[in-house]
Protein backbone atom coordinates (compact mmCIF):
# COMPACT_ATOMS: atom_id res chain seq x y z
CA UNK A 1 0.00 0.00 0.00
CA UNK A 2 1.46 3.20 -1.28
CA UNK A 3 0.00 6.29 1.41
CA UNK A 4 0.84 10.00 0.47
CA UNK A 5 0.86 11.80 3.44
CA UNK A 6 0.81 15.82 2.68
CA UNK A 7 2.20 17.90 5.22
CA UNK A 8 2.14 21.30 5.20
CA UNK A 9 4.21 23.79 7.28
CA UNK A 10 2.42 26.65 8.82
CA UNK A 11 3.45 29.53 10.78
CA UNK A 12 2.94 28.47 14.93
CA UNK A 13 -1.16 29.79 16.23
CA UNK A 14 0.78 31.69 19.04
CA UNK A 15 3.26 33.30 16.48
CA UNK A 16 2.84 37.27 15.76
CA UNK A 17 1.98 37.83 11.97
CA UNK A 18 3.26 40.93 10.29
CA UNK A 19 1.44 41.80 6.93
CA UNK A 20 4.19 42.53 4.30
CA UNK A 21 2.37 43.78 0.86
CA UNK A 22 2.28 40.70 -0.60
CA UNK A 23 3.10 38.16 1.70
CA UNK A 24 3.69 38.03 5.58
CA UNK A 25 7.26 39.01 6.93
CA UNK A 26 8.67 35.39 7.32
CA UNK A 27 11.44 36.97 10.19
CA UNK A 28 11.05 35.77 12.99
CA UNK A 29 8.28 33.16 12.87
CA UNK A 30 8.33 29.86 14.27
CA UNK A 31 7.28 27.03 11.53
CA UNK A 32 5.30 24.32 12.39
CA UNK A 33 3.75 21.13 11.24
CA UNK A 34 -0.73 22.30 10.44
CA UNK A 35 -2.19 20.82 12.97
CA UNK A 36 -4.49 18.61 10.98
CA UNK A 37 -1.64 17.17 9.22
CA UNK A 38 -0.27 15.87 11.64
CA UNK A 39 -3.47 13.07 12.53
CA UNK A 40 -2.89 12.96 8.46
CA UNK A 41 0.65 11.45 8.88
CA UNK A 42 -0.40 9.31 12.26
CA UNK A 43 -3.08 7.53 10.13
CA UNK A 44 -0.55 7.00 7.19
CA UNK A 45 1.84 5.41 9.79
CA UNK A 46 -1.13 3.35 11.37
CA UNK A 47 -2.45 2.13 7.76
CA UNK A 48 1.11 1.04 6.98
CA UNK A 49 1.89 -0.56 10.01
CA UNK A 50 -1.50 -2.56 9.46
CA UNK A 51 -1.60 -3.02 6.44
CA UNK A 52 2.20 -2.76 5.47
CA UNK A 53 3.51 -0.59 2.50
CA UNK A 54 5.07 2.83 2.55
CA UNK A 55 4.41 6.54 3.87
CA UNK A 56 5.61 9.64 1.41
CA UNK A 57 5.67 12.36 3.33
CA UNK A 58 5.11 15.47 1.24
CA UNK A 59 5.51 19.51 1.81
CA UNK A 60 5.16 22.09 -0.94
CA UNK A 61 7.64 25.64 -0.63
CA UNK A 62 10.69 26.28 0.39
CA UNK A 63 13.70 24.86 1.58
CA UNK A 64 12.40 25.16 5.21
CA UNK A 65 9.58 23.27 4.84
CA UNK A 66 12.64 19.91 5.00
CA UNK A 67 12.35 20.76 8.91
CA UNK A 68 8.41 19.41 8.71
CA UNK A 69 9.67 17.10 6.44
CA UNK A 70 11.97 16.02 8.94
CA UNK A 71 9.39 15.74 11.82
CA UNK A 72 7.61 13.37 9.41
CA UNK A 73 10.46 11.18 9.11
CA UNK A 74 10.66 10.91 13.06
CA UNK A 75 7.61 9.81 13.42
CA UNK A 76 7.75 7.33 10.93
CA UNK A 77 7.89 8.09 8.04
CA UNK A 78 9.43 6.27 4.89
CA UNK A 79 10.32 9.08 2.54
CA UNK A 80 10.24 12.71 2.25
CA UNK A 81 9.85 14.88 -1.08
CA UNK A 82 9.89 18.53 -1.06
CA UNK A 83 7.72 20.22 -4.11
CA UNK A 84 10.47 22.98 -4.29
CA UNK A 85 8.56 26.31 -4.83
CA UNK A 86 10.40 29.22 -3.43
CA UNK A 87 8.31 31.78 -4.52
CA UNK A 88 5.11 29.69 -2.63
CA UNK A 89 2.09 31.23 -2.68
CA UNK A 90 0.05 29.48 0.49
CA UNK A 91 -3.78 30.64 -1.33
CA UNK A 92 -3.20 28.84 -4.64
CA UNK A 93 -5.06 25.92 -3.85
CA UNK A 94 -5.13 24.67 -7.67
CA UNK A 95 -1.94 24.67 -8.56
CA UNK A 96 -1.07 23.16 -5.40
CA UNK A 97 -3.19 20.57 -5.98
CA UNK A 98 -1.61 19.77 -9.84
CA UNK A 99 1.45 19.71 -8.61
CA UNK A 100 0.79 16.80 -5.78
CA UNK A 101 -1.77 14.90 -8.24
CA UNK A 102 0.80 14.58 -10.56
CA UNK A 103 3.36 13.73 -8.20
CA UNK A 104 0.75 11.38 -6.70
CA UNK A 105 -0.38 9.73 -10.78
CA UNK A 106 3.80 8.82 -11.11
CA UNK A 107 4.13 6.89 -7.63
CA UNK A 108 0.86 5.32 -8.55
CA UNK A 109 -0.19 5.70 -4.64
CA UNK A 110 -3.31 3.86 -3.04
CA UNK A 111 -4.15 6.44 -0.68
CA UNK A 112 -3.57 10.39 -0.51
CA UNK A 113 -4.38 12.04 2.95
CA UNK A 114 -3.97 15.25 4.04
CA UNK A 115 -5.51 17.86 7.17
CA UNK A 116 -9.29 18.91 6.88
CA UNK A 117 -7.99 22.19 6.23
CA UNK A 118 -4.61 24.01 7.23
CA UNK A 119 -4.55 26.82 9.58
CA UNK A 120 -3.18 29.68 7.43
CA UNK A 121 -5.72 29.63 4.69
CA UNK A 122 -8.28 27.44 5.95
CA UNK A 123 -9.45 26.89 2.49
CA UNK A 124 -10.43 22.71 2.87
CA UNK A 125 -9.36 22.37 -1.08
CA UNK A 126 -6.12 20.79 -1.81
CA UNK A 127 -7.41 17.65 -1.01
CA UNK A 128 -10.58 17.19 -2.50
CA UNK A 129 -8.59 18.47 -5.68
CA UNK A 130 -6.00 15.99 -6.01
CA UNK A 131 -9.10 13.48 -5.81
CA UNK A 132 -11.01 14.76 -8.41
CA UNK A 133 -7.02 16.02 -10.94
CA UNK A 134 -6.77 12.00 -10.18
CA UNK A 135 -10.47 10.67 -11.07
CA UNK A 136 -10.49 9.27 -7.41
CA UNK A 137 -13.08 8.58 -4.61
CA UNK A 138 -12.44 11.19 -1.38
CA UNK A 139 -13.72 11.21 2.28
CA UNK A 140 -13.58 14.49 3.70
CA UNK A 141 -13.70 15.31 7.73
CA UNK A 142 -12.96 11.61 8.26
CA UNK A 143 -13.23 10.60 12.10
CA UNK A 144 -12.35 7.15 11.69
CA UNK A 145 -11.02 5.10 8.79
CA UNK A 146 -10.84 1.29 8.66
CA UNK A 147 -9.05 -0.41 5.52
CA UNK A 148 -8.54 -3.78 4.63
CA UNK A 149 -8.03 -4.85 1.01
CA UNK A 150 -8.88 -2.68 -1.13
CA UNK A 151 -12.67 -1.87 1.01
CA UNK A 152 -12.59 1.42 2.72
CA UNK A 153 -14.89 2.35 5.37
CA UNK A 154 -15.13 5.95 7.01
CA UNK A 155 -16.90 7.77 9.57
CA UNK A 156 -16.83 11.39 8.76
CA UNK A 157 -18.36 14.70 10.06
CA UNK A 158 -21.27 16.00 8.33
CA UNK A 159 -23.72 18.74 8.99
CA UNK A 160 -25.20 17.97 12.27
CA UNK A 161 -23.63 14.91 12.63
CA UNK A 162 -22.01 11.96 10.83
CA UNK A 163 -21.81 9.75 8.26
CA UNK A 164 -20.68 5.88 7.51
CA UNK A 165 -19.46 5.78 4.54
CA UNK A 166 -18.28 3.04 2.24
CA UNK A 167 -15.94 2.92 -1.31
CA UNK A 168 -12.66 1.35 -2.53
CA UNK A 169 -9.30 2.14 -2.86
CA UNK A 170 -7.48 4.63 -4.60
CA UNK A 171 -8.98 7.26 -2.09
CA UNK A 172 -8.32 10.79 -0.36
CA UNK A 173 -9.07 11.47 2.78
CA UNK A 174 -9.39 14.56 4.89
CA UNK A 175 -8.09 14.07 8.70
CA UNK A 176 -10.56 15.79 11.03
CA UNK A 177 -9.82 16.17 14.88
CA UNK A 178 -10.83 13.00 16.52
CA UNK A 179 -9.51 10.28 13.97
CA UNK A 180 -6.24 9.37 16.13
CA UNK A 181 -3.97 10.62 18.55
CA UNK A 182 -0.90 11.98 17.00
CA UNK A 183 2.37 10.32 18.47
CA UNK A 184 5.39 12.65 19.73
CA UNK A 185 8.66 11.72 17.72
CA UNK A 186 11.59 10.42 19.94
CA UNK A 187 14.76 11.26 20.38
CA UNK A 188 16.37 8.14 18.47
CA UNK A 189 13.98 9.14 15.47
CA UNK A 190 14.83 13.02 15.75
CA UNK A 191 18.39 12.00 15.74
CA UNK A 192 18.08 9.48 12.42
CA UNK A 193 15.51 11.60 10.82
CA UNK A 194 18.61 13.93 10.45
CA UNK A 195 20.44 11.92 8.11
CA UNK A 196 17.77 10.75 5.63
CA UNK A 197 17.78 11.87 2.56
CA UNK A 198 15.15 14.79 1.44
CA UNK A 199 13.68 14.30 -2.13
CA UNK A 200 13.32 16.92 -4.67
CA UNK A 201 11.06 18.03 -7.26
CA UNK A 202 10.13 21.01 -9.13
CA UNK A 203 7.17 22.08 -10.86
CA UNK A 204 8.82 21.19 -14.25
CA UNK A 205 9.12 18.08 -13.07
CA UNK A 206 5.43 17.82 -12.43
CA UNK A 207 3.95 19.26 -15.39
CA UNK A 208 4.39 23.17 -14.29
CA UNK A 209 0.87 23.77 -13.64
CA UNK A 210 -0.34 27.73 -14.02
CA UNK A 211 -1.20 29.62 -10.81
CA UNK A 212 -4.51 30.55 -11.31
CA UNK A 213 -4.62 33.37 -8.20
CA UNK A 214 -3.32 36.70 -7.81
CA UNK A 215 -2.96 38.24 -4.16
CA UNK A 216 -3.48 41.58 -4.80
CA UNK A 217 -2.66 42.09 -1.15
CA UNK A 218 -2.33 41.55 2.24
CA UNK A 219 -3.86 44.50 4.75
CA UNK A 220 -4.03 43.94 8.56
CA UNK A 221 -7.08 42.69 10.56
CA UNK A 222 -9.71 45.45 10.38
CA UNK A 223 -9.89 47.10 13.59
CA UNK A 224 -11.93 46.06 16.09
CA UNK A 225 -15.41 47.82 17.43
CA UNK A 226 -13.30 49.09 21.06
CA UNK A 227 -14.45 47.56 23.76
CA UNK A 228 -15.95 47.95 27.33
CA UNK A 229 -15.87 46.84 30.67
CA UNK A 230 -20.04 47.27 31.89
CA UNK A 231 -20.23 48.21 35.85
CA UNK A 232 -23.30 46.85 37.68
CA UNK A 233 -24.12 46.33 41.37
CA UNK A 234 -25.11 42.90 40.40
CA UNK A 235 -26.49 40.57 38.14
CA UNK A 236 -29.56 41.86 36.90
CA UNK A 237 -27.67 45.37 36.48
CA UNK A 238 -25.64 43.53 34.05
CA UNK A 239 -28.12 41.81 32.29
CA UNK A 240 -30.43 44.72 31.85
CA UNK A 241 -27.48 46.94 30.72
CA UNK A 242 -26.30 44.03 28.31
CA UNK A 243 -29.62 43.65 26.79
CA UNK A 244 -29.45 47.54 26.41
CA UNK A 245 -26.53 47.54 24.73
CA UNK A 246 -26.80 44.81 22.35
CA UNK A 247 -30.58 46.14 21.27
CA UNK A 248 -30.11 49.35 20.94
CA UNK A 249 -26.56 50.08 20.43
CA UNK A 250 -25.35 47.13 18.23
CA UNK A 251 -28.65 46.38 16.98
CA UNK A 252 -27.49 42.83 16.75
CA UNK A 253 -30.83 40.88 18.99
CA UNK B 1 -20.58 40.27 -20.34
CA UNK B 2 -19.83 38.51 -16.89
CA UNK B 3 -22.74 36.69 -15.46
CA UNK B 4 -23.07 35.44 -12.12
CA UNK B 5 -24.62 32.03 -11.30
CA UNK B 6 -24.59 31.22 -7.75
CA UNK B 7 -25.30 27.81 -5.82
CA UNK B 8 -27.84 27.94 -3.22
CA UNK B 9 -28.36 25.19 -0.13
CA UNK B 10 -31.13 23.50 1.71
CA UNK B 11 -31.47 22.18 5.30
CA UNK B 12 -34.49 19.71 5.65
CA UNK B 13 -36.01 21.07 2.39
CA UNK B 14 -36.04 24.82 3.40
CA UNK B 15 -33.64 27.52 2.02
CA UNK B 16 -30.29 28.54 3.59
CA UNK B 17 -30.16 32.02 4.71
CA UNK B 18 -26.55 31.63 3.24
CA UNK B 19 -28.30 31.18 -0.65
CA UNK B 20 -30.12 34.62 0.20
CA UNK B 21 -26.82 35.97 1.18
CA UNK B 22 -25.32 35.03 -1.41
CA UNK B 23 -27.68 35.66 -3.87
CA UNK B 24 -28.05 39.73 -2.90
CA UNK B 25 -23.70 39.11 -3.30
CA UNK B 26 -24.19 38.49 -6.59
CA UNK B 27 -26.26 40.87 -7.47
CA UNK B 28 -24.25 43.67 -6.50
CA UNK B 29 -21.34 42.34 -8.41
CA UNK B 30 -23.42 41.86 -11.46
CA UNK B 31 -24.76 45.11 -11.13
CA UNK B 32 -21.02 45.91 -11.23
CA UNK B 33 -19.86 44.18 -13.71
CA UNK B 34 -22.94 44.16 -15.86
CA UNK B 35 -24.57 40.79 -16.06
CA UNK B 36 -27.09 38.50 -14.68
CA UNK B 37 -27.61 36.31 -11.66
CA UNK B 38 -28.55 32.54 -12.05
CA UNK B 39 -29.56 30.92 -8.90
CA UNK B 40 -28.71 27.21 -9.13
CA UNK B 41 -30.62 24.79 -6.57
CA UNK B 42 -30.28 21.02 -6.36
CA UNK B 43 -33.31 18.96 -4.55
CA UNK B 44 -35.97 17.97 -5.12
CA UNK B 45 -39.62 20.43 -5.24
CA UNK B 46 -36.98 23.33 -5.33
CA UNK B 47 -39.00 25.46 -7.67
CA UNK B 48 -40.98 27.26 -5.06
CA UNK B 49 -37.78 28.66 -3.83
CA UNK B 50 -37.79 31.06 -7.06
CA UNK B 51 -39.51 33.53 -5.44
CA UNK B 52 -37.26 33.91 -2.49
CA UNK B 53 -34.17 34.16 -4.39
CA UNK B 54 -36.06 36.56 -7.20
CA UNK B 55 -36.99 38.86 -4.22
CA UNK B 56 -33.13 39.49 -3.42
CA UNK B 57 -31.37 39.73 -6.63
CA UNK B 58 -31.67 36.22 -9.06
CA UNK B 59 -32.98 36.64 -12.53
CA UNK B 60 -33.46 33.31 -13.11
CA UNK B 61 -33.31 30.31 -11.37
CA UNK B 62 -32.30 26.65 -12.26
CA UNK B 63 -33.54 23.41 -10.81
CA UNK B 64 -31.70 20.26 -10.72
CA UNK B 65 -34.33 17.39 -9.20
CA UNK B 66 -32.15 15.03 -7.24
CA UNK B 67 -31.89 13.24 -3.72
CA UNK B 68 -29.61 13.20 -1.26
CA UNK B 69 -26.41 15.28 -1.13
CA UNK B 70 -23.68 13.65 -2.48
CA UNK B 71 -20.25 15.70 -2.85
CA UNK B 72 -19.36 13.68 -6.24
CA UNK B 73 -22.68 13.67 -7.76
CA UNK B 74 -23.41 17.40 -6.83
CA UNK B 75 -19.82 18.38 -8.18
CA UNK B 76 -20.83 16.70 -11.47
CA UNK B 77 -24.59 18.69 -11.33
CA UNK B 78 -23.03 22.32 -10.54
CA UNK B 79 -20.04 21.72 -13.41
CA UNK B 80 -22.78 20.33 -15.76
CA UNK B 81 -24.62 23.85 -14.64
CA UNK B 82 -21.61 25.68 -14.94
CA UNK B 83 -20.35 24.54 -18.72
CA UNK B 84 -24.37 25.06 -19.59
CA UNK B 85 -24.74 28.91 -18.30
CA UNK B 86 -20.97 30.00 -18.86
CA UNK B 87 -20.80 32.26 -16.19
CA UNK B 88 -17.54 34.58 -15.00
CA UNK B 89 -18.31 34.29 -11.18
CA UNK B 90 -19.44 31.68 -9.40
CA UNK B 91 -20.54 31.86 -5.76
CA UNK B 92 -20.88 28.72 -3.00
CA UNK B 93 -21.79 28.65 0.23
CA UNK B 94 -18.46 27.67 2.41
CA UNK B 95 -20.60 25.42 4.41
CA UNK B 96 -19.44 21.72 4.99
CA UNK B 97 -21.48 20.87 1.99
CA UNK B 98 -19.74 23.56 -0.18
CA UNK B 99 -16.84 22.39 1.45
CA UNK B 100 -17.04 19.19 0.10
CA UNK B 101 -18.28 19.81 -3.57
CA UNK B 102 -16.67 22.98 -4.69
CA UNK B 103 -13.34 21.73 -5.28
CA UNK B 104 -14.30 18.70 -7.58
CA UNK B 105 -16.43 21.44 -9.41
CA UNK B 106 -12.89 24.08 -9.58
CA UNK B 107 -11.07 21.40 -10.90
CA UNK B 108 -13.85 20.02 -13.62
CA UNK B 109 -13.83 23.44 -14.97
CA UNK B 110 -10.74 24.80 -14.93
CA UNK B 111 -11.36 27.16 -12.19
CA UNK B 112 -9.21 29.46 -9.89
CA UNK B 113 -10.85 29.60 -6.55
CA UNK B 114 -10.34 31.44 -3.33
CA UNK B 115 -12.37 29.40 -0.58
CA UNK B 116 -13.98 31.26 2.57
CA UNK B 117 -14.46 34.88 1.58
CA UNK B 118 -15.84 37.05 3.71
CA UNK B 119 -15.68 40.13 1.04
CA UNK B 120 -16.45 40.48 -2.50
CA UNK B 121 -15.36 43.26 -4.82
CA UNK B 122 -15.22 44.66 -8.08
CA UNK B 123 -11.90 46.28 -9.13
CA UNK B 124 -10.96 46.39 -13.35
CA UNK B 125 -14.20 44.33 -14.05
CA UNK B 126 -12.65 41.33 -11.60
CA UNK B 127 -13.71 40.31 -8.13
CA UNK B 128 -11.67 40.55 -5.51
CA UNK B 129 -12.08 38.36 -2.61
CA UNK B 130 -11.26 39.01 1.15
CA UNK B 131 -10.50 36.24 3.35
CA UNK B 132 -8.90 35.99 6.81
CA UNK B 133 -5.47 34.31 6.89
CA UNK B 134 -3.39 32.85 9.51
CA UNK B 135 -6.01 32.40 12.17
CA UNK B 136 -7.25 35.97 11.25
CA UNK B 137 -4.09 37.80 12.58
CA UNK B 138 -4.03 38.73 8.51
CA UNK B 139 -6.50 39.52 5.71
CA UNK B 140 -6.01 38.94 2.51
CA UNK B 141 -7.13 40.34 -1.04
CA UNK B 142 -6.67 38.11 -3.98
CA UNK B 143 -8.29 38.00 -7.68
CA UNK B 144 -8.64 34.81 -9.83
CA UNK B 145 -6.89 35.10 -13.41
CA UNK B 146 -8.95 32.04 -14.86
CA UNK B 147 -12.07 33.03 -16.94
CA UNK B 148 -14.20 31.21 -14.48
CA UNK B 149 -13.53 32.28 -11.04
CA UNK B 150 -14.88 30.41 -7.84
CA UNK B 151 -15.40 31.45 -4.23
CA UNK B 152 -16.96 29.94 -1.54
CA UNK B 153 -18.20 32.44 0.71
CA UNK B 154 -18.49 32.18 4.56
CA UNK B 155 -22.09 32.56 6.14
CA UNK B 156 -23.07 35.38 7.79
CA UNK B 157 -20.48 37.50 6.07
CA UNK B 158 -23.33 38.93 3.11
CA UNK B 159 -25.64 40.79 3.55
CA UNK B 160 -29.44 40.13 2.68
CA UNK B 161 -30.45 43.06 0.43
CA UNK B 162 -33.96 43.02 -0.70
CA UNK B 163 -33.56 43.68 -5.10
CA UNK B 164 -36.38 42.23 -7.29
CA UNK B 165 -34.85 40.33 -10.25
CA UNK B 166 -37.13 38.05 -12.33
CA UNK B 167 -36.81 35.12 -10.31
CA UNK B 168 -38.30 32.83 -13.17
CA UNK B 169 -37.36 29.40 -12.84
CA UNK B 170 -36.27 26.69 -15.29
CA UNK B 171 -35.37 23.04 -14.80
CA UNK B 172 -32.16 21.35 -16.16
CA UNK B 173 -30.98 18.02 -15.83
CA UNK B 174 -27.11 17.69 -16.37
CA UNK B 175 -25.35 14.27 -15.75
CA UNK B 176 -25.07 13.94 -11.77
CA UNK B 177 -22.97 10.60 -13.01
CA UNK B 178 -22.15 7.98 -10.40
CA UNK B 179 -20.23 8.25 -7.29
CA UNK B 180 -17.26 6.09 -6.20
CA UNK B 181 -18.35 6.96 -2.36
CA UNK B 182 -21.58 5.42 -1.25
CA UNK B 183 -23.55 6.62 1.90
CA UNK B 184 -24.42 3.68 4.29
CA UNK B 185 -25.75 5.28 7.09
CA UNK B 186 -26.55 9.11 8.79
CA UNK B 187 -26.75 10.26 12.27
CA UNK B 188 -28.19 13.23 12.57
CA UNK B 189 -28.46 13.46 16.30
CA UNK B 190 -25.31 14.64 17.91
CA UNK B 191 -26.26 18.07 16.37
CA UNK B 192 -27.11 21.74 17.38
CA UNK B 193 -30.93 23.00 16.08
CA UNK B 194 -29.08 25.76 15.15
CA UNK B 195 -26.12 25.26 12.88
CA UNK B 196 -23.49 26.91 14.74
CA UNK B 197 -20.79 27.55 11.78
CA UNK B 198 -23.76 29.60 10.00
CA UNK B 199 -25.55 30.59 13.44
CA UNK B 200 -26.04 34.31 13.87
CA UNK B 201 -26.08 34.36 17.43
CA UNK B 202 -24.22 31.63 19.51
CA UNK B 203 -23.87 31.14 23.29
CA UNK B 204 -20.68 29.46 24.00
CA UNK B 205 -19.40 27.91 26.93
CA UNK B 206 -15.55 26.91 28.19
CA UNK B 207 -13.90 25.64 31.59
CA UNK B 208 -16.14 28.26 33.91
CA UNK B 209 -19.29 26.31 33.00
CA UNK B 210 -17.55 23.32 35.33
CA UNK B 211 -19.36 20.26 34.21
CA UNK B 212 -21.75 18.66 31.74
CA UNK B 213 -24.89 18.85 33.74
CA UNK B 214 -24.34 22.85 34.21
CA UNK B 215 -24.81 23.11 29.62
CA UNK B 216 -28.80 23.49 30.43
CA UNK B 217 -27.79 27.44 31.91
CA UNK B 218 -26.55 28.30 28.46
CA UNK B 219 -29.16 26.34 26.45
CA UNK B 220 -32.07 28.40 28.17
CA UNK B 221 -30.26 31.52 26.94
CA UNK B 222 -29.30 30.04 23.25
CA UNK B 223 -32.96 28.83 23.09
CA UNK B 224 -34.23 32.37 24.02
CA UNK B 225 -32.43 34.26 21.51
CA UNK B 226 -32.56 31.17 18.93
CA UNK B 227 -28.75 30.77 19.16
CA UNK B 228 -26.37 28.10 19.15
CA UNK B 229 -24.27 26.34 21.27
CA UNK B 230 -20.84 26.58 20.70
CA UNK B 231 -18.08 24.80 23.11
CA UNK B 232 -14.34 25.90 23.86
CA UNK B 233 -11.53 23.09 23.36
CA UNK B 234 -11.23 22.78 27.13
CA UNK B 235 -14.78 22.16 27.47
CA UNK B 236 -14.66 19.53 24.74
CA UNK B 237 -11.25 18.00 25.97
CA UNK B 238 -12.94 17.41 29.17
CA UNK B 239 -15.52 15.03 27.77
CA UNK B 240 -18.41 17.63 28.97
CA UNK B 241 -19.55 17.93 25.20
CA UNK B 242 -18.92 16.58 21.51
CA UNK B 243 -16.57 17.86 19.35
CA UNK B 244 -19.28 19.41 16.76
CA UNK B 245 -19.96 21.90 19.46
CA UNK B 246 -16.12 22.81 19.60
CA UNK B 247 -15.10 26.52 18.01
CA UNK B 248 -11.53 27.57 17.30
CA UNK B 249 -8.63 26.04 15.47
CA UNK B 250 -9.74 22.91 15.93
CA UNK B 251 -12.87 23.43 15.71
CA UNK B 252 -14.95 25.53 13.73
CA UNK B 253 -14.39 28.90 12.68
CA UNK B 254 -17.69 31.17 13.25
CA UNK B 255 -18.73 34.56 12.29
CA UNK B 256 -21.85 35.44 13.94
CA UNK B 257 -23.20 38.89 14.32
CA UNK B 258 -23.20 38.00 18.56
CA UNK B 259 -21.16 35.81 20.59
CA UNK B 260 -21.65 35.66 24.04
CA UNK B 261 -18.39 33.55 25.73
CA UNK B 262 -19.53 32.25 28.98
CA UNK B 263 -16.31 31.57 31.39
CA UNK B 264 -14.46 31.08 28.27
CA UNK B 265 -10.70 32.40 28.97
CA UNK B 266 -10.03 33.42 25.68
CA UNK B 267 -7.06 31.13 24.31
CA UNK B 268 -5.13 32.02 20.39
CA UNK B 269 -6.89 29.19 19.40
CA UNK B 270 -10.33 30.32 20.27
CA UNK B 271 -9.60 33.70 18.92
CA UNK B 272 -8.72 32.31 16.05
CA UNK B 273 -12.49 30.32 15.49
CA UNK B 274 -14.58 33.10 16.60
CA UNK B 275 -12.30 36.44 16.06
CA UNK B 276 -14.46 37.89 13.22
CA UNK B 277 -17.83 37.26 15.07
CA UNK B 278 -19.26 41.17 15.12
CA UNK B 279 -19.84 42.05 17.98
CA UNK B 280 -18.58 39.56 21.14
CA UNK B 281 -19.75 38.96 25.02
CA UNK B 282 -17.49 38.26 27.47
CA UNK B 283 -18.56 37.09 31.28
CA UNK B 284 -15.73 35.72 33.04
CA UNK B 285 -15.07 35.65 36.57
CA UNK B 286 -11.39 36.75 35.96
CA UNK B 287 -11.09 40.44 34.35
CA UNK B 288 -7.75 39.37 33.50
CA UNK B 289 -9.07 36.93 30.84
CA UNK B 290 -7.79 37.76 27.75
CA UNK B 291 -11.06 37.59 26.12
CA UNK B 292 -11.70 40.98 27.60
CA UNK B 293 -9.48 42.17 24.90
CA UNK B 294 -11.30 41.12 22.16
CA UNK B 295 -14.95 41.85 23.80
CA UNK B 296 -17.19 44.09 22.74
CA UNK B 297 -18.45 44.45 26.06
CA UNK B 298 -17.03 42.45 29.07
CA UNK B 299 -18.95 41.16 32.11
CA UNK B 300 -16.54 40.51 35.01
CA UNK B 301 -18.81 38.24 37.06
CA UNK B 302 -20.30 34.78 38.07
CA UNK B 303 -21.61 33.72 34.63
CA UNK B 304 -24.12 30.80 37.16
CA UNK B 305 -25.51 34.46 38.25
CA UNK B 306 -25.21 36.37 35.05
CA UNK B 307 -26.74 34.44 32.46
CA UNK B 308 -30.06 33.16 34.26
CA UNK B 309 -30.52 36.88 34.44
CA UNK B 310 -29.72 37.28 31.26
CA UNK B 311 -32.01 34.76 30.04
CA UNK B 312 -34.85 36.08 32.17
CA UNK B 313 -34.66 39.73 30.76
CA UNK B 314 -34.46 38.44 27.13
CA UNK B 315 -37.58 36.43 27.73
CA UNK B 316 -39.10 39.87 28.80
CA UNK B 317 -38.07 42.31 26.03
CA UNK B 318 -38.47 39.94 22.84
CA UNK B 319 -41.84 38.02 24.54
Amino acid sequence: MKIIVLVKQVPDTETNIKVGDKSINEAGIKWIISPYDEFAIEEGLRLREKNGGEVIAVSLGPDRVQESLRQAYAMGADRAVQIKVDNYVPFDTVLTAELIANFAKAENADIIIGGRQSIDSDSSQVVIQVAEGLGIAHISFAVSLEISGTSVKATKEVEGGTQVVETSLPVAITAQKGLNEPRYPNLKGLMAAKKKPIETKTPADLGNPASKIEVVGLEPPPPRIPGRKLEAADAKGFAEQLVKALREEAKVI
Amino acid sequence: MSNVLIVGELKNGELKKISKEITSAGRKIADALGGKVTALLIGSGVEKFAGDLGAVGADSIVTVNAGDFNAETWANLVAGVIKEKNPSVVLVPHTSQGKDYSPRVAVKVGAGIVADAVGLSVDGGKVVAKKPIYSGKAYGNFKITSPIAIFTVRPNSQEVVQKAGAGAAEAASPSAGDAKVKIVSSDLSGGNKVQLAEASIIVSGGRGIKGPENWPVLQGLADVLGAALGASRAAVDAGWISHSHQVGQTGKTVSPNCYIACGISGAIQHLAGMGSSKYIVAINKDGDAPIFKVATYGVVGDLFEVVPALTDEFKKVLG
